[in-house]
């Protein structure tokens, strides 16, 4: 009965969807590992590490469109709750360097030692159990939101008001953790990691295995985000969305309803950035950048707001325009392009490419329709 | 001048000795005289002991030659020499020989110079020479400095000096600064009689600044008890004065910024109230009024150098027009295509910002470009312990001015009518005939061309670079969110206590802490109110 609760949940998009997911998991690896690294077939190292941080993206995305697509929250601070959780894994993975430092303190990470402090502060404890560090993954993104949403939703702050102070608090958490006193490695962050539950980072294997669990967290993502909206609480924050103070008149308790899936979202966003640092290495403040919320805004949009699975793939494709273009001799265009982006998609896609896609099909069939009845009216 | 010092109350002979040196300064031909003075100076620094030195640099202090103080500070520079024949001879910082008595070049080097030697002891005498000397300089400035060298050394030796120099002395300014060395002397020198001692503590309470907290809190152990009370009150006293100066720094500086800001915010502010929407690319509209700024200065530099000083006269026309020029563009081209999807426009516009900057990099570069400031805008005043550029001031003046021209427009001109109307109920406007779309495209462009307005002040005070928008947007959105879009007036109050707030956060809790500090009080002040201070009142359940 559960399975079929489960696929009755899914449309054709999303089966398509997590079959793709399930393809790569299997097909990824034999690609990586089995086939020589002469074939056009081979899929080298780096190039996983360059899909994983896209998955972790897609995830990101994801997590915002359940509360920008869904219950029209447009939050230009997902960014933060994305570094946070980053941040989180940062120090469970600087906590594991131990003894092997620059400056071989078995306990302080080097910058502490540089910074001249004695001993961890307090929020530092824990953090060499991971299972501790997996918690705080979840928990301080979604304790953040959760206390900002407390007041920002039971005090009906909406619209662009609650898109500016989303953007106030990543600024705001930008400015803290570039403070060196703040305790997390001030301006240059969180780097130089050694290993994680004891594999090495770097090696080829662990960062397919990362890429693998990546692949795994955005499926599992995917079917949350997809329970939660088909449920009748989706329902409700579709209603949420399109008419608030209705949805309130008719009693439902319009904040508490938001105020779920906001702190939800941001663990989802948490979870996407302790994918994330292991597998670029580096987690620093340049991360809460109020620009880097907004691109996200943008995936979500090329992609398709409303749909999840837009989210994900429109991640994937502006980060793949992104490094085609910023890696090549087109690199001082980058920025026209993104801006262009912004501006084509809000003005003539903005349904996105899976929206967009889907009212194609919808216009033929019923073109198709059209002409077959055109066709048997004059048999009758 | 030591070579005439002499201790208080020494009477008669004391008379003849200041009757003496002021007969020597009238007398015309006291050249022979002062040649006398430095000869036998010459002989003393030939000997070549120290305490022949020590004597040698007072006869140079009171010889009144005009080269006298090349020759200490020759002396300082170890390039005071005694050559062979013992004549005393000096080089210039060029290398050149210079002949000590007459101040004469000489065609050659003589033979077997030997500098001078000196120790610390003869160092410090040598600056007390020449400070002295300075003290009655003709030259007001450097006799300003050198009562000022004094109030910081409290060197009881130039006490008579400045006594003399006090009592010649025809500025006003000067002289207060001179009575000042003069009661630091008196309240830190020991031996001095305690009724003294309290008129110098008078004196340096009613006038002093920080300096005077040094010579206060060093009164010598042989004053009397009420010396010492008075000693501390006025410390007190003192220290009370600068903390209300300092906070009249922090307010100066805050309005300041508040002023910026409220430049930067305004045209945020009109767009926001009457079309509902965030324009993200806000701050490159100021950025480029500041590269408009930059290039009509650059033009101007180079075909009519004469005019420099109008510069930002036809700059502010010139970037109002621009920048409004664009933001019409950018209404026509996209955001009317986004009427009634205010999160979308925001997306757009900071589409539309990302694609100026770029824009505006490709064609300057990345680098800051230099804009100067007119002369009249250069240099500052001080009022009391304060130091006021004229920049800023100008910054603030100008603020309130634009502030004061938009409020005007919108109370008084028919577009200021109709735009009002649409900012309090756009659909009740647009059935009393106003054209809503047209009103959209002017307030977007006057919004624009404000920002424009913006930017040629920031380019005075900030560096003209393309991310110049970019550090001031989010403080702007912070004073719209703060002061909320009802009223005008709701934007001045919280451009100027956010930037007040801002400076007086800083002191104690650092930049940086400070600025968080605000953006969470916001972040909960807009529980409270989330519409801002001065919002709309209506009835509208959602807009």
């Amino acid at each position: 009965m559960l399975t079929n609760r489960f696929l009755s949940m899914l449309d054709a998009r999303g089966r398509i969807f997590l079959g793709v997911i399930l393809a790569a998991i299997v097909l990824v690896p034999i690609l990586n590992l089995v086939v020589p690294a002469g074939s056009a077939l081979h899929v080298p190292t780096w190039l996983v590490s360059l899909l994983g941080k896209y998955l972790c993206y897609a995830i990101l995305a994801l997590a915002l469109d359940l509360v920008w697509g869904y219950a029209g929250i447009l939050s230009l601070g997902h960014g933060a709750f994305f570094a946070l959780g980053g941040y989180a894994m940062g120090m469970y993975l600087m906590r594991q360097i131990g003894a092997r430092g620059v400056y071989a303190n078995p306990i302080l990470p080097d910058f502490m030692v540089f910074l001249n402090w004695k001993e961890l502060p307090w929020f530092w404890y824990g953090f060499d159990m991971f299972p501790f560090a997996l918690l705080m993954v979840l928990l301080a993104p979604g304790l953040l939101a959760f206390v900002f949403g407390w007041f920002a939703f039971r005090s009906r702050v909406t619209g662009v008001y609650l898109s500016i102070i989303t953007q106030a608090l990543t600024y705001a958490l930008l400015l803290a953790f570039f403070r060196n006193d703040m305790g997390f490695g001030g301006n240059n962050g969180l780097t130089d990691f050694k290993d994680i539950l004891g594999f090495p980072v770097q090696s080829d294997m662990t960062r397919l295995v990362l890429f693998l669990l990546t692949l795994l967290a955005l499926a599992l993502c995917y079917i949350l985000a997809r329970a939660i909206v088909t449920s009748k609480a989706g329902k409700v924050l579709v209603a949420v969305r399109d008419a608030e103070s209705r949805t309130r008149f008719l009693g439902f308790r319009v904040e508490r309803y938001k105020l779920f899936v906001f702190t939800l979202s941001a663990m989802m966003a948490g979870l996407a950035g302790a994918l994330y640092v292991p597998q670029v290495g580096i987690i620093n403040p340049s991360e809460f950048q109020p620009g880097n919320s907004i691109e996200v805004v943008i995936w979500v949009a090329v992609g398709g707001r409303g749909t999840l699975i837009g989210a994900a793939i429109g991640a994937i494709l502006v980060n793949f325009a992104k490094t085609t273009f910023t890696t090549g001799a087109l690199a001082p265009y980058w920025l026209f392009a993104l801006g262009a982006l912004f501006v084509l998609t809000t003005l003539y896609m903005p349904k996105g490419v899976i929206g967009t896609y889907a009212e194609w099909r919808e216009r033929r069939r019923e073109k198709a329709a059209l002409t077959a009845n055109a066709a048997s009216t004059p048999a009758e | 001048m030591p070579a005439f010092r002499f201790p208080s109350g020494q009477g008669l002979l004391a008379v003849v000795a200041r009757l003496v040196l002021v007969l020597s300064l009238l007398v015309p031909f006291g050249l022979a005289a002062k040649a006398g003075t430095l000869d036998d100076a010459a002989a003393l620094f030939a000997a070549d002991s120290f305490s022949d030195t020590a004597k040698a640099i007072d006869l140079v202090a009171g010889s009144d030659a005009a080269h006298a103080d090349a020759i200490l500070e020759a002396l300082a520079d170890r390039r005071l020499f005694v050559s062979a024949d013992k004549k005393l001879v000096y080089k210039d910082k060029a290398g050149a020989a210079v002949d000590a008595l007459t101040g004469k070049k000489l065609e050659a080097e003589p033979a077997g110079l030997a500098s001078v030697r000196i120790n610390n002891r003869l160092r410090s005498a040598i600056s007390n020479a020449v400070g002295q000397m300075t003290l009655q300089s003709p030259d007001p400035a450097k006799r300003r400095a050198a009562a000022l060298a004094v109030y910081k050394s409290r060197d009881a030796a130039s006490e008579d000096g400045l006594r003399k120099a006090s009592r010649a002395e025809k500025d006003a300014g000067i002289k207060s600064v001179q009575q000042l060395a003069l009661a630091a002397i008196m309240a830190t020198a020991p031996g001095k009689p305690d009724i003294d001692r309290l008129t110098a503590i008078e004196v340096l309470k009613d006038q002093g600044d920080r300096e005077a907290l040094t010579p206060l809190s060093l009164v010598p152990a042989d004053a009397g008890q009420g010396v010492k009370d008075a000693a501390r009150a006025a410390v007190a006293e003192i220290n009370n004065r600068l903390a209300l100066w300092s906070g009249a720094q922090n307010a100066w500086y805050g309005v300041s910024l508040g002023s910026v800001l409220l430049l930067a915010a305004i045209g945020l502010a009109i767009t926001f109230g009457v079309m509902g929407i965030i324009n993200m690319a806000h701050g490159e509209m100021v950025m480029i009024g500041a590269y408009v700024t930059f290039v009509i200065q650059e033009v101007i530099r180079q075909h009519v150098p004469g005019l420099f000083d109008y510069s930002l006269a036809i700059a502010i026309p010139a970037s109002f027009i621009v920048a409004g020029v664009i933001g019409i563009a950018i209404e026509r081209l996209v955001i009317r295509h986004l009427y009634g999807r205010p999160l979308e426009t925001l997306l757009a516009t900071w589409g539309i910002s990302l694609i100026l900057q770029q824009a505006v990099r490709t064609i300057f570069g990345p680098t800051n470009r230099e804009v100067g400031a007119p002369s009249f805008m250069s240099g500052s005043f001080r009022l009391g312990l304060l130091d006021i550029t004229y920049g800023r001031v100008w910054i603030v003046v100008f603020a309130l001015l634009v502030f004061l021209a938009v409020l005007a427009l919108l109370r008084f001109t028919p577009m200021g009518l109709q735009m009002r109307a649409v900012t309090q109920n756009r659909r009740m406007a647009a059935s009393m005939g106003i054209r809503t779309a047209r009103i959209d495209a002017l307030t977007f462009g006057l919004g624009s061309g404000i920002a424009g307005l913006a930017g040629v002040a920031l380019s005075q005070i900030d560096n003209v670079s393309p991310n110049l928008g970019q550090s001031y947007i989010i403080d702007s959105f912070m004073v719209v969110v703060f002061g909320g879009v009802g009223n005008l007036w709701g934007t001045l109050v919280a451009a100027l206590s956010l930037g007040i707030a801002n400076k007086f956060l800083e002191p104690f809790a650092g930049a940086v802490l400070g600025k968080i500090a605000l953006l969470v009080f916001i972040i909960l002040f807009i529980q409270k109110r989330p519409r801002g201070l001065f919002a709309l009142k209506g009835r509208a359940i959602e807009q």
